[in-house]
């Protein structure tokens, strides 16, 4: 497909013949992810993360879907119907403990696929499209998540609802309107529940469709690679099946080890215990946190705490969250330098990491409570995110000497290409 | 163009953040937080050993008879356990007729059936625990303006659930000299126990348990109030996660399937690649 020596699938069973004439599905899965398929040779562990993904999605929908079949989305009963599924229905408990801890794999999976694209340059032309719909599939995994976790209308569900919607009330002028009209309320109740179990029934559909988009975009240019230099002859590549399918095979079994452990063995040590108190309008948590995945964002949303000019803190607040991730979008455009993989970046690779910091240090901010010194640190990260990706990033691209790039991935590989030797670039 | 914009946004959000940190400096630097009495004498519960803790961890069903026992003579007087059924006793150690005896000794709410009036009759094994009280009012009114919660969820509702309860349980005490020195205003009100495991430090709750022997145990366990305490712990621990059990049980298996897996899927691999590795 993307390269002239991909393999082309030749079906020789009559049956496979008369479906390929009709209608050539185990074509394109054999030019998807079989043999048909030419990947970069040089991948390195962190390209597993893609595929694990994908697993990570069908996980939630397949136990989504059966869990789905058990639970009733009515605020007088929805407490009690996820504990019905935890105590009554066979295996029930599994489900559930898969189904919340697979959203918390997945959300780990994805942040190491996203940082690696980060590193690597994966945002990068050819790629942006891809990298584009990689921000959407984001953006609609969170809001997923957020809706998915106010189903059980525990005591952190319906909070939640209620901090997360209120932010929608620092819109000036149609804020409050708006707020209302989303929730079907003036608070979080029964027609707020009601649609957001719609909506996460609904939203992984979205998003299975868009990871279809991002696949067939990154299936145009191919892969990228740990040295970024492209794809240049045939020895730079080797067909996805069997070498990738093997690659990613017993990289799945690593996860799917750590997530069982993390699932039979410590299912709620990533929940808050607040959840299984039941919703109570009346009664506000001490500490109101969301899931360990929106953490980094909220500690921003939380780091504005003065008005700026005529801006109200919360509405500043409300702004950076969702620039925060927003500016994602612009990546492509903000780093100017050819050079792909931080690996030949020097100066950019030293940011790098450290923005790998201040995500963790934003993340643990998010999850403490609202007081010094945790306003104050977040404070700091914040600056420095916002700076990262808006201030340094172009700057740096400008203004860097980048190293010496191999000539190829043959050659990053093996030490030697022989069509370099020739002077012959393919 | 893009990058002086970036630039421009990105001075926005940065300037905007110094200004509130600046702020929150200054705050923080002319009204430092005041102690609180929560924030220095709250502590984090007590150890707690529980045949259920860690990944081999499974109930001891004597005890967690014992801890029911406590739970019916003790607790059920005032705390409601609504998501638990009478035949979930059964997980207990309980066979068929000691169930619908102790079903039997509950009384539920029910309807008599010739006229539709609500009345009362003895409890079957497939009702839940009754509540104590008709609903919140009547709770709050008979327990000094506090609702007693239900504890179905108690030790999964409360950060490390079962040495909580037990903590609290074990916990009541006079209040600390020197608190009351530097926290004067924190005097426990009427009416309210010091506990310093709770976690604005007074609860409602008088100490339920008070004196040895005051449930007396089956299986000759002496019933002091730390052995009580530590069996209603228990208890509570099977009805939060009554799948506990099951839970690890199927955990091992899978995991061992799962290295057993990878190995082989890691050998393919290697397999696979042996050509494509350097030469």
């Amino acid at each position: 497909m993307s390269f002239p020596w991909a393999n082309e699938y030749k079906p020789s069973h009559p049956l496979m013949q008369w479906i390929d004439e009709k209608l050539p599905l185990p074509r394109l899965v054999y030019n998807a992810v079989g043999a048909g398929y030419p990947v970069p040779r040089n991948l390195n562990y962190w390209w597993n993360f893609g595929v694990l993904a994908g697993f990570c999605l069908l996980l939630q929908i397949v136990t989504g879907v059966i869990l789905a079949m058990h639970y009733a989305p009515n605020a007088l009963v929805a407490f009690d119907s996820t504990e019905h599924i935890m105590r009554d229905v066979n295996w029930g408990w599994m489900l559930r403990y898969a189904h919340a801890n697979g959203a918390s794999a997945f959300f780990v999976v994805i942040y190491i696929h996203i940082f690696r694209g980060f590193f690597y340059g994966s945002y990068k032309a050819p790629r942006e499209m891809v990298w584009l719909l990689g921000v959407v599939i984001f953006l609609l995994m969170m809001a997923t998540a957020f809706m998915g976790y106010v189903l059980p209308w525990g005591q952190m569900s319906f909070w939640g609802a209620k901090v997360i919607t209120g932010l929608f009330g620092a819109i000036p002028l149609v804020g409050e309107p708006l707020q209302q009209w989303l929730l079907g309320g003036f608070a979080p109740d029964n027609a707020a529940l009601n649609r957001f179990f719609s909506l996460h029934f609904l939203l992984p559909f979205v998003i299975a469709g868009v990871v279809i988009l991002h696949i067939w975009a990154l299936h145009i240019p191919g892969s990228s690679n740990p040295t970024g230099v492209e794809v240049k002859s045939e020895s730079d590549t080797v067909p996805f099946f069997p070498y990738f399918v093997a690659k990613d095979g017993w990289g799945l079994g690593v996860f799917l080890f750590l997530y069982c452990a993390m699932l039979f063995f410590a299912p709620n040590a990533l929940g808050h215990p607040d959840n299984y108190i039941p919703a109570n309008p009346m009664s506000t948590p001490a500490h109101i946190v969301p899931e360990w995945y929106f953490w980094p964002f909220y500690a921003i949303l939380r780091a504005f705490t003065s008005d700026f000019f005529f801006i109200p803190a919360k509405l500043m607040g409300v702004l950076a969250m969702f620039s925060a991730i927003l500016v994602w979008f612009f990546l492509p455009w903000l780093d100017r330098s050819p050079v792909r993989s931080g690996h030949f970046r020097p100066t950019f690779r030293k940011f790098f990491w450290l923005l790998v910091i201040d995500a963790l240090i934003l993340g643990y901010c998010g999850g403490a409570p609202a007081a010094e010194p945790f306003v104050m640190i977040s404070q700091i990260a914040a600056i420095y995110y916002f700076a990262h990706f808006l201030i340094i990033l172009p700057i740096v691209s400008s203004i860097e000497r980048p190293d010496p790039l191999p000539f190829s991935i043959t050659e990053a590989v093996l030490g030697k290409d022989d069509k370099a030797a020739l002077g012959n670039p393919a | 163009m893009i990058r002086i914009l970036s630039i421009l946004v990105g001075l926005f959000f940065t300037v905007a953040l110094g200004w509130s940190f600046a702020n929150g400096a200054y705050t923080a630097i002319t009204e430092p937080a005041p102690a609180t009495a929560e924030h220095e004498f709250h502590k984090h519960p007590k150890e707690l050993d529980l045949a259920s803790n860690g990944p081999f961890g499974k109930f001891d069903k004597q005890q967690l008879q014992r801890g029911f026992q406590v739970y019916k003579e003790v607790c059920s007087a005032c705390h409601s356990l609504r998501l638990v059924a009478f035949r979930d006793l059964k997980a207990l150690g309980y066979n068929d007729d000691e169930v619908k005896a102790i079903a039997a000794g509950f009384t539920v709410p029910g309807l008599d059936p010739n006229t539709g009036e609500a009345n009362t009759r003895p409890g079957l094994p497939t009702d839940y625990f009754p509540k104590p009280f008709a609903n919140d009012i009547a709770a709050r009114a008979a327990n000094n303006n506090a609702v007693p919660p239900d504890l179905s969820l108690m030790t999964k509702a409360r950060h490390d659930g079962s040495a909580y309860v037990y903590s609290l349980l074990t916990g009541y005490q006079n209040q600390p000299a020197e608190l009351l020195k530097h926290f004067p205003d924190a005097k426990t009100p009427t009416g309210l126990h010091y506990n310093p495991y709770f976690a604005n430090l007074n609860l409602a709750m008088a100490p339920p348990l008070t004196g040895e022997g005051q449930v007396s145990y089956g299986d000759g366990t002496k019933a002091t109030v730390d052995q009580m305490a530590k069996d209603v712990a228990a208890f509570l621990t099977w009805t939060a996660e009554p799948k506990l059990d099951k839970r690890k049980q199927t955990g091992w298996p899978v995991l061992i399937f799962l290295v057993f897996a990878t190995v082989l899927g890691y050998l393919a691999y290697l397999n696979v690649w042996a050509d494509k590795k350097k030469a």
